[in-house]
């Protein structure tokens, strides 16, 4: 395994995303927009070959498919999974997404549904709450933030709590949560999980060239970090042979403004 | 037994305040042409129940929603519905937003006529807050459990486009999904079915498809032939949405009399007049399914 000298930022967060699905066992890899996507794949390619995974419509593939246009290539279905059976996956517990909610809180808690301090008139509608309630309450889920500031990670609530964290004043007597799992939360600074006390976010890796104060600063809440915070590892040639095959388009390169370089030029 | 009907036909079996349950999925097979038939109706002060697409957008922007019943309303690639999203931000309708499979459990009970479903799903957020009518079950077993009692969603009407129906209220449906329409016609007093195809017998002319029959005659009130009724939407198995199209409906909402010109131009005139505005039955049945 040869570490790739150049690559750019989006490929180093598809590795890092990888790194979510690692271990899971035999679970459905859900990797919703392009790089958690290529992220998902590429743990089935390489180090979570037993992962499900989907076209992204109705059906499981063996072999992730690649993102866009297929010109010639045919997937091959083993299995069926329509939005149906996708209920009987998330509430037996057997899945693991990766989205990216509008609004995260020092709890995991998560939002898509509206901005804004009124519910009943938003200032922004978003799509809704969707599957998250579901999802949180049933699996594992970690996040992806591919524009990490302040409004995004929010100093208190966030505006319409859709999927659960671990806010214990959340929590309703005899209500069980003991399947909420929130994993990592990889943005375009750094990696983090939930391995602090009470599931205090830390940051576990920071992105070549980036500070822990530039991630505090653009963070609503306190940060805690791991002992000997290091960089986040970038692709391996082998890892970049692979994400090139999975996104033939590059449409990795359009996910982060000006597509930058994984590894930040000294200012 | 005669179920054939046209949408003018079920309009007038339908009355204003309400409950209608609409199947398919977001951008995807949504009986299009009974919305816009109800679009061109007198009805109002609607609750509409639905995985949402262009359903409950042009239901919300025509005035027809009292309260929209939902997990989401989107068009995918276009992720917020356009003119449900202004309904929203100038606080006109009236919400119960829940989890996609709050939506499934309520149906689900209403089609057992039970009146809730105990579920984990909603529990420790805000779905508990905004919808205050929402009670929870402790499970009388040694576990104790508390629970959401999802209430059954009872629908008044439910509305799903098929591939085809026959004149005693029989249905086919193909594709890969067929979503959550067999749910919405259980949970619902009456079910429409708007057809790309009608034959007089379907066990005569289409047995080998007998299969893809998702819920029982009984159910059926009505079949109303409506080729290309889904359009914009998808029919995954025949034809893709229609992305230049939903394009220009979202661009309308952000324009003055958007709305009515989007009516004059595309609904007003019918049915017929709708499948030529868009370019006609070649080009919609040559609309590429999307591939993601």
């Amino acid at each position: 395994m040869t570490q790739a000298k150049e690559f750019s930022l989006a490929e180093l967060m598809a590795v890092a995303t990888s790194e979510a699905w690692r271990g899971n066992g035999e679970v459905l890899a859900s990797g919703i927009t392009p790089i958690p996507r290529i992220g998902a794949s590429l743990a089935k390619m390489t180090h979570s070959p037993e992962l499900l995974m989907t076209d992204s419509e109705a059906y499981l593939v063996e072999d992730p498919i690649p993102l866009g246009p297929r010109g010639d290539y045919v997937p091959k279905f083993s299995g069926s999974l329509n939005f149906s059976r996708v209920f009987d996956v998330v509430w037996r517990g057997k899945r693991h997404a990766m989205i990216g909610p509008v609004q995260i809180d020092r709890w995991g808690q998560s939002n898509l549904s509206m901005i804004g301090p009124d519910f009943h008139k938003p200032k922004v509608q978003q799509l809704g709450v969707r599957g998250l309630p579901g999802n949180s309450i049933n699996h594992i889920n970690s996040y992806f933030a591919p524009n990490h500031t302040s409004r995004l990670f929010v100093e208190g609530e966030v505006d319409m709590v859709g999927g659960v964290g671990y806010n214990p004043a959340r929590r309703a007597p005899g209500t069980k949560q003991d399947f909420v799992d929130l994993r990592l939360i990889v943005t375009n600074l750094c990696v983090m999980d939930f391995g602090g006390r009470e599931h205090a976010i830390r940051v576990t890796s920071l992105h070549p060239g980036v500070t822990f104060e530039e991630v505090q600063a653009a963070t609503g809440f306190p940060l805690l970090r791991v002992d000997n915070l290091g960089d986040t590892p970038g692709p391996t040639e082998e890892q970049l042979a692979i994400i090139r095959h999975l996104d033939p388009h590059n449409i990795r390169a359009s996910i982060l403004k000006d597509n930058p370089p994984g590894i930040r030029p000294a200012q | 037994m005669n179920k054939f009907m046209t949408a003018a036909d079920m309009v007038a079996q339908l009355k204003s305040g309400m409950t209608i349950g609409v199947g398919g999925w977001g951008p995807r097979r949504k009986p299009m042409a009974l919305i816009r038939e109800i679009v061109r109706s007198d009805l109002k002060d609607l609750t509409v129940v639905a995985y949402g697409g262009a359903d409950i957008g042009m239901l919300c922007a025509a005035g027809k929603v009292k309260k929209a019943v939902y997990g989401f309303v989107s068009l995918d690639a276009i992720p917020v519905e356009p003119y449900f999203r202004k309904s929203r931000q100038a606080g006109a309708v009236e919400v119960c937003e829940v989890d996609e499979g709050n939506l499934l459990i309520g149906l689900r009970a209403a089609g057992q006529r039970l009146p809730f479903l105990p579920t984990r799903v909603g529990l420790g957020t805000d779905v508990m807050k905004y919808n205050p009518d929402f009670k929870t079950v402790t499970s009388p077993y040694a576990d104790g459990e508390v629970f959401l009692a999802m209430p059954a969603l009872n629908l008044d009407v439910a509305l799903v486009h098929a591939d085809r129906g026959d004149k005693l209220g029989n249905t086919q449906t193909e594709g890969p999904d067929t979503y959550f329409d067999d749910v919405f016609a259980r949970a619902a007093e009456k079910t429409f079915v708007s057809c790309e195809e009608v034959y007089d017998r379907l066990d005569h002319s289409h047995p080998e498809g007998a299969k893809n029959n998702l819920f029982e005659r009984y159910l059926v009130a009505g079949i109303i032939h409506a080729p290309f009724g889904a359009h914009p939407s998808s029919y995954p198995a025949r034809y893709g949405w229609d992305m230049d199209h939903f394009k220009k409906y979202a661009a309308s909402a952000g324009e003055e009399n958007g709305w009515a010109n989007y009516v004059s131009e595309f609904i007003a005139g019918g049915e017929e007049a709708y499948l030529e505005k868009v370019g006609g039955a070649e080009r919609v049945s040559r609309l590429k399914p999307p591939v993601f």
